[in-house]
C-alpha cells in the first residue's frame, strides 16, 4: 500500500537561486547591476574596440580642445588627446582601485573581526584598536600619507605602479573598521551555536572551526560591506585625485580627469561632466546593488 | 551620568594620545620629510646647525613629548594670556609654521571663522532640509514623496561633493551667472549690499555641503520615525482622540529625534573633512584649504596640527553624542 507512485517532488530551490530571485525584485538593485556591467564593459572591452588614431605631436596640436565629432566622440583635451579613450583608461584604473582597496579592507577587517570575536582574550585590545582607527581623521591622514610617501615609492616602483600601490594600500588599511565590527558581532553570536560546540567537542582546531564553520556563515554581511566598500574606495580615490594628490596625469583616473578638467570648466564644461557622471553613476549603481544584496541575503525578508 | 561622563573623558585621553602618536610618527618617520631635503650644497656643519636649530637631532620620544607639551600646554596658555593678559606661557616656543614662520594657531585663529560660517550654515541648512523630508517620508511611507525622498538620499550619498559643487558652479555661476564662482574672503559686511554679496558668495558652497548632509540625515530621521510610529503609545495617543498633528509632531517626533540628534552630533567632524574639498573648490580660505596649502608646501608642523585638530573634533563629538544620548533618553542608564 505504501508503494503508490508519488508525484516527483519539485526540485528544491537552490540558495543561490533564491537569493537571485529576491535580488531581481529590487528594481534599484537590478538597475545598479545593469549599469555597473555596462560600465565594466565600457572600460574593459571599450579600449579593444575603440582604438584612437596615433597622432604625432604636430597633428595632436591641431586637434586640441575639439568638440564632439565622429572622429572624437567626446572631443579632445588641451593636448589633443581623445577624451573617449582617456575615459576608458581612467575608468579601468578607478574601478581597479575600488575593487582592490575593498579587497584589502575586507581581508584585514574580516581577519581582525574573526580574531576579536573568536578569541576572547584578543577582543578587548583589537576592538580598542578599531575604535582608535575610527577616530582617525581619514582624509587629512590619507593626504599626508600620499604626500610623504609618493616620491619614495615612485622611485622604487615607477610613478604609475607606485601611485597605484600607495593609494590602494592607503585606502585599504584605513577602511577596514566597519567590516571588522560587523564580523566580530556575527562571530560572537556564531561561536555560541551548537554546531561550533560540536566541532570543538570532536577536537577540531580553532583554525578549522573558523575556516570551515564560522567564515561561511559571515559571508552575507561581509558581501554587503564589500559592495559598499567599493563605492567608498572609489570616492576616496577621486577625492585624493581631486585635491591633486592622487594619480599622475598620464595615468589618470576619473577623479584625475575631473581635476584636470576643472581649469577649463568655464569653456569646456563637458570635460568635468563626463568623469563626474561616471564616478557618480558607478557609486550609485554599487550602492543600489549593496541595498539589493542586503535584502536578498537576509533570510527573514527572502521568500516573502 | 556623571561617572559615565568622567569615564568617557578618561577613555578619550589614551585615544587622543594614540592618534597624536600616529600623526607624529607618520610625519616624522616618512622618507619625504624636509629634513632629508636640505640641499647638498649646504656645508655639513651648517646642515648640522640647521638640524639642531629645528630640534631634529633629539630622540623621537623627546620630540614627541615636546610636541605634546607645545600642543597641550604652551598653546592653551598663550590663548589664555591673550584673553586675560596673564603670562602663563612665559614666552615659550609655540608651534611655528615652516611656510610663514608664524605660529600655526594664529593662522588657524584667522581662518576658522570662515570655515565655521560656511560649514555651520551648511550643516544647519542640511538639518533643516532633512528633518521635514524624513518626517513626511515616514508619515506617508511608500508614497510618491517617500520614493522621491529615497531617490534623493541615494543620489546624495553617491554623488561626491566635489562633483555636486562643480555642477552647481557650471549651472548657477557659469551658465546662469547668479552667483560668483569664487568666495571672496576680503569682503567685509558693512551694509545691506555687502551683506547680500556675502550671502550670494556663500550660497553655492553652503548648498553643496547641505545637500550631502541632508541626504544622510533624512534617512535616519525617516527610519527613526518609522520605528516609533508602530509603538503602542502612538495608538494610545490616537485613541485618546488627539489630533493627528499632535500625535506626529509632538509624541512621535520627540521620541524619534533622540537617535537623530546623536547622528547629527556624530556628523559634525566629518563635515569638517568634507569642507576640505568644498573650501578648495570655492576658494574659501578656511582650515581645510590651509591643510591642502600646507601639504603642497611640505609644511609639517601645520599639517600635524591641523590633522590633530580634526582628530580632536572627532573624539570630542563622539563624546558629546554619547552624553547627549544618555541625557535625552531617560531609558538609557550607563551606570
Amino acid at each position: 500500500m505504501t508503494d503508490a507512485p508519488t508525484a516527483p517532488a519539485p526540485r528544491p530551490r537552490s540558495q543561490a537561486r533564491a537569493i537571485w530571485d529576491q535580488f531581481r525584485t529590487h528594481k534599484g538593485a537590478l538597475f545598479g547591476l545593469i549599469v555597473l556591467c555596462l560600465l565594466v564593459l565600457f572600460v574593459v572591452i571599450g579600449p579593444l574596440i575603440w582604438q584612437p588614431e596615433k597622432l604625432r605631436v604636430a597633428e595632436a596640436l591641431k586637434v586640441r580642445n575639439l568638440g564632439p565629432s565622429w572622429r572624437f566622440p567626446l572631443g579632445t583635451d588641451q593636448l589633443g588627446r581623445d577624451m573617449l579613450y582617456r575615459m576608458m583608461q581612467a575608468g579601468k584604473v578607478s574601478l581597479a582601485v575600488g575593487f582592490i582597496a575593498m579587497m584589502i579592507a575586507i581581508f584585514v577587517g574580516t581577519t581582525i573581526g574573526v580574531l576579536a570575536g573568536y578569541f576572547r582574550r584578543l577582543d578587548g585590545p583589537l576592538m580598542r584598536l578599531t575604535d582608535m582607527f575610527l577616530a582617525l581623521p581619514l582624509i587629512p591622514l590619507l593626504l599626508v600619507l600620499v604626500m610623504l610617501f609618493r616620491d619614495r615609492i615612485a622611485q622604487v616602483l615607477g610613478p604609475e605602479t607606485g601611485a597605484f600601490v600607495l593609494i590602494v594600500f592607503a585606502i585599504g588599511i584605513t577602511s577596514w573598521m566597519q567590516a571588522a565590527r560587523i564580523v566580530r558581532g556575527e562571530v560572537l553570536a556564531l561561536r555560541e551555536r551548537e554546531y561550533v560546540l560540536a566541532a570543538r567537542s570532536i577536537g577540531a582546531a580553532p583554525r578549522r572551526i573558523i575556516l570551515r564553520h564560522i567564515l561561511p556563515n559571515v559571508i552575507s554581511p561581509v558581501m554587503v560591506a564589500a559592495t559598499l566598500g567599493v563605492a567608498e574606495a572609489i570616492i576616496t580615490e577621486s577625492v585624493l585625485s581631486f585635491l591633486g594628490l592622487g594619480f599622475p596625469p598620464d595615468f589618470p583616473t576619473w577623479g584625475r580627469l575631473l581635476y584636470d578638467g576643472l581649469q577649463y570648466m568655464q569653456l569646456y564644461p563637458e570635460r568635468v561632466l563626463w568623469p563626474g557622471l561616471a564616478i557618480s553613476l558607478t557609486v550609485l549603481a554599487v550602492n543600489y546593488i549593496g541595498d539589493g544584496l542586503r535584502d536578498a541575503l537576509d533570510p527573514r525578508i527572502r521568500g516573502r | 551620568m556623571l561617572t559615565f561622563t568622567l569615564r568617557r573623558l578618561l577613555l578619550a585621553i589614551p585615544t587622543l594620545l594614540f592618534i597624536s602618536l600616529v600623526i607624529f610618527l607618520l610625519v616624522d618617520l616618512a622618507p619625504g620629510s624636509p629634513m632629508s631635503e636640505i640641499p647638498l650644497t649646504v656645508p655639513p656643519e651648517v646642515r648640522q646647525k640647521m638640524i639642531e636649530a629645528m630640534g631634529a637631532d633629539q630622540p623621537v620620544l623627546v620630540r614627541y613629548l615636546l610636541w605634546l607639551r607645545q600642543f597641550f600646554w604652551v598653546e592653551p596658555a598663550t590663548l589664555i594670556d591673550g584673553w586675560f593678559g596673564t603670562s602663563l606661557a612665559g614666552g615659550e616656543q609655540r608651534i611655528l609654521s615652516w611656510q610663514t614662520r608664524s605660529p600655526v594657531f594664529t593662522m588657524i585663529g584667522q581662518r576658522i571663522p570662515q570655515t565655521l560660517t560656511v560649514v555651520g550654515t551648511a550643516y544647519l541648512l542640511g538639518v533643516l532640509i532633512a528633518l521635514p523630508i524624513g518626517i513626511y517620508s515616514a508619515y506617508r511611507q511608500y508614497s510618491w514623496f517617500d520614493q522621491a525622498g529615497t531617490l534623493f538620499a541615494m543620489i546624495g550619498f553617491s554623488v561626491p561633493t566635489f562633483f555636486t559643487g562643480t555642477l552647481l558652479i557650471i549651472i548657477f555661476a557659469v551658465g546662469l551667472g547668479w552667483f560668483p564662482t569664487k568666495y571672496d574672503t576680503t569682503l567685509t559686511v558693512t551694509d545691506w549690499d555687502s551683506f547680500l554679496a556675502h550671502v550670494r558668495q556663500m550660497a553655492l558652497p553652503v548648498l553643496t555641503l547641505a545637500l550631502a548632509n541632508a541626504a544622510a540625515i533624512s534617512r535616519y530621521m525617516r527610519s527613526s520615525m518609522l520605528d516609533n510610529m508602530g509603538q503602542d503609545y502612538v495608538r494610545t495617543a490616537r485613541a485618546k482622540g488627539m489630533s493627528e498633528r499632535t500625535v506626529v509632531l509632538k509624541h512621535v517626533l520627540r521620541n524619534s529625534l533622540i537617535p537623530v540628534v546623536t547622528v547629527i552630533a556624530l556628523g559634525i567632524p566629518s563635515i569638517f573633512g568634507g569642507a576640505i574639498i568644498t573650501e578648495n573648490l570655492f576658494g574659501v580660505n578656511g582650515i581645510g584649504a590651509a591643510l591642502i596649502l600646507a601639504i603642497h608646501a611640505n609644511d609639517l608642523p601645520t599639517v600635524q596640527t591641523l590633522a590633530f585638530i580634526f582628530a580632536v573634533l572627532i573624539v570630542l563629538f563622539n563624546l558629546i553624542a554619547d552624553i547627549l544620548y544618555g541625557l535625552l533618553d531617560p531609558r538609557i542608564r550607563y551606570d
